[in-house]
């Protein structure tokens, strides 16, 4: 009916964790995935089945993919950033070297990435983030400028490992409680940051707030964005129908799946303020 | 070990196994062969589709809940133009077996429907999803009450003709669902679907206000196995001779053969494809493994097996 099919490399295995470090609020780990790695791009996102046989969790979680190495010691192998809020990441933060998990991957869509060198700004919200450093270092490769800007409620919230810094041409970093760079909300810095760099692209993740105004400063610019949105999800791979988002093409409304469409979409499509149309949009 | 005829009838059909999808949890079926082949399962069966293009509900849509799920999709599909043009061939040519689900905000639009389905090929079966709100009275849901669900079911038979399987979807959210399910069979069809999901509402207790931007939704998973069992046992034991469509919860072999010996002559799997998309393929092969460890040869001889002897 859309069209779209489930990204056509995913696959379904039990991954090996192979490392599972705590830094600050956030757990990152790694996960030997075999060729899944080999066909993961920034962007992409992995579902995991949580709590073990019989589990009361009956669903999957999803996981946006921090950095895919294609090739290491253990073969293909996939890192996530994991934030323990809910009993299914918790549970999945708690597990050790060794275990395995049900892992679906890659799935989703990827960031575009532009065909001749642009001027790139890269918008993190808190473990958003994630998705974006291997991202910085694709289009860096492709001679493009990477002005990173990462912000969070708090300091130790931030999530910028060292390794990711080296791909990018600037990185600012903003806190709402001002416990780390600049004081305030991540997007009273975007116009001045937009300005000062000559942005041609933004690149976003976090929460949809944070994407909806980052997209109306995109629209002021006339820039292009593009946003990894995050909606509730039951599968991941295009069966439930509950991770929707409405969007506008060709002066149509659609209703399209993140996990198929998305989560990386075109920001000036989607209809941000849905719920003041009423009901059944 | 010797070997089992597997398969099952509903009506005229015979399908090669009693293992299906639900509907609404297998979407157009493409995604899904992405991991197995479709032919391996009984039937898909399909979303429930309506006659016009429909956007469905706002977010959140979906719920976890212990065991279980809400989900408030609100019918989101194509219609019935677009589904007869690209999905019924996709999956015809994918050799399923299809049973297509429909549903109607009134009691002509399900004869529309069915008057559209008469001429298609390659269709096994028809489920009719009368668990949705009449908007000609009140919102009032066509399963809850023994006259609109008549009147449904005697318009859906007039307009289908010829042989396809007419199959009742039921709300279990009734006081007696052996007296809808007799008004129905009185109506004509030939099988039932039970159960449908259980309507419930989470509220958050961040924002106190209902976590569902449809506010309630449709209560799935293993948490409603035993409404289903009971159901299912019921209605087996009030009209042995029509089969039934199982379906409630059904996460593993053991919980399609619960609903097997309760009455079922074939099991739907909805929410635990979304927890693990190769779930139908691994009931299947353990439901085939217990009837085989219990000496069954025929599934047939397992279907309403915990009747036997009750008075």
């Amino acid at each position: 009916m859309i069209g779209q099919k489930i990204n056509k490399s995913a696959k379904q295995i039990h991954a090996e964790i192979i490392s599972n470090k705590k830094l600050g609020p956030y757990h990152h780990m790694v996960f030997a995935v075999g060729d899944i790695a080999a066909h993961a791009k920034p962007g992409n996102f992995v579902a995991i089945s949580v709590g073990g046989e019989n589990s009361a969790m009956v669903l999957r979680r999803a996981f946006a993919i921090y950095r895919a190495t294609d090739k290491g010691l253990l073969g293909g192998s996939i890192e996530l950033v994991v934030a323990p809020h809910g009993s299914g990441s918790k549970w999945l933060a708690n597990l050790s070297v060794g275990d395995f998990v049900d892992l679906i991957g890659p799935l989703g869509t990827a960031f575009g990435i532009p065909t001749t060198p642009a001027n790139t700004m890269l918008i993190g919200g808190g473990y958003g983030s994630a998705p974006l450093f291997a991202l910085a270092e694709t289009l860096k490769n492709r001679g493009c400028r990477v002005d990173m800007v990462l912000g969070a409620s708090t300091a130790n919230k931030i999530y910028a490992p060292l390794e990711g810094k080296r791909s990018v041409s600037s990185l600012t970093l903003t806190t709402d409680d001002g416990s780390a760079g600049i004081h305030g909300q991540i997007t009273e810095s975007i116009p001045r940051l937009i300005r000062e760099f000559n942005t041609e692209v933004i690149y976003s993740c976090g929460p949809m707030k944070m994407l909806e105004s980052i997209n109306k400063i995109a629209s002021d610019f006339d820039i292009v964005h593009q946003c990894s949105v995050e909606e509730s999800m039951a599968c991941g791979i295009g069966v439930c129908m509950t991770c929707v988002v409405p969007v506008r093409i060709d002066n149509e409304v659609k209703m399209l799946r993140t996990c198929i469409d998305g989560p990386v979409m075109d920001g000036a499509q989607i209809i941000w303020n849905a719920e003041n149309e009423g009901g059944n949009i | 070990m010797s070997s089992l005829d597997f398969s099952t009838k509903i009506g005229s059909k015979r399908f090669s196994n009693p293992i299906f999808t639900a509907s609404g949890c297998a979407s157009s079926g493409q995604e899904l062969a992405q991991f197995f082949d479709l032919s391996e399962i009984g039937a898909v069966v399909t979303k429930s589709i309506m006659s016009k293009p429909r956007l469905g509900r706002p977010t959140p849509r979906m719920a976890e809940t212990p065991s279980g799920m809400l989900n408030s999709i609100g019918l989101q599909g194509p219609g019935i133009d677009v589904f007869l043009e690209k999905d019924i061939p996709w999956l015809v040519a994918n050799n399923a077996k299809v049973i297509v689900s429909i549903a109607g905000e009134t009691v002509d639009e399900y004869g529309v429907l069915a008057r559209r389905l008469r001429a298609v090929s390659g269709i096994s079966a028809v489920e009719v999803n009368i668990s949705c709100p009449n908007v000609e009275n009140r919102g009032q849901v066509f399963s809850c009450h023994p006259d609109t669900a008549t009147a449904v079911i005697e318009t859906v038979r007039r307009n289908i003709g010829g042989e396809l399987p007419i199959i009742a979807k039921l709300s279990p959210d009734v006081t007696d669902i052996v007296h809808i399910a007799e008004s129905v069979i009185k109506a004509g069809v030939d099988g039932l679907a039970l159960i449908n999901t259980l309507l419930g509402m989470v509220i958050d207790i961040n924002t106190m206000k209902p976590k569902l931007g449809g506010k309630t939704g449709g209560l799935s998973g293993p948490a409603i196995r035993p409404v289903a069992v009971r159901a299912i046992y019921q209605v087996h034991q009030a009209f042995p001779n029509t089969p039934i469509v199982g379906m409630g919860g059904v996460a593993n072999g053991r919980d399609a053969f619960e609903l097997i010996l309760a009455g079922a002559s074939a099991v739907s799997v909805g929410t635990a494809t979304f927890g693990n998309p190769t779930a139908l393929i691994k009931i299947r092969a353990e439901l085939e493994q217990l009837l085989l460890e219990r000496d069954f040869r025929d599934f047939r001889d397992a279907i309403g097996f915990a009747h036997r002897g009750a008075k």
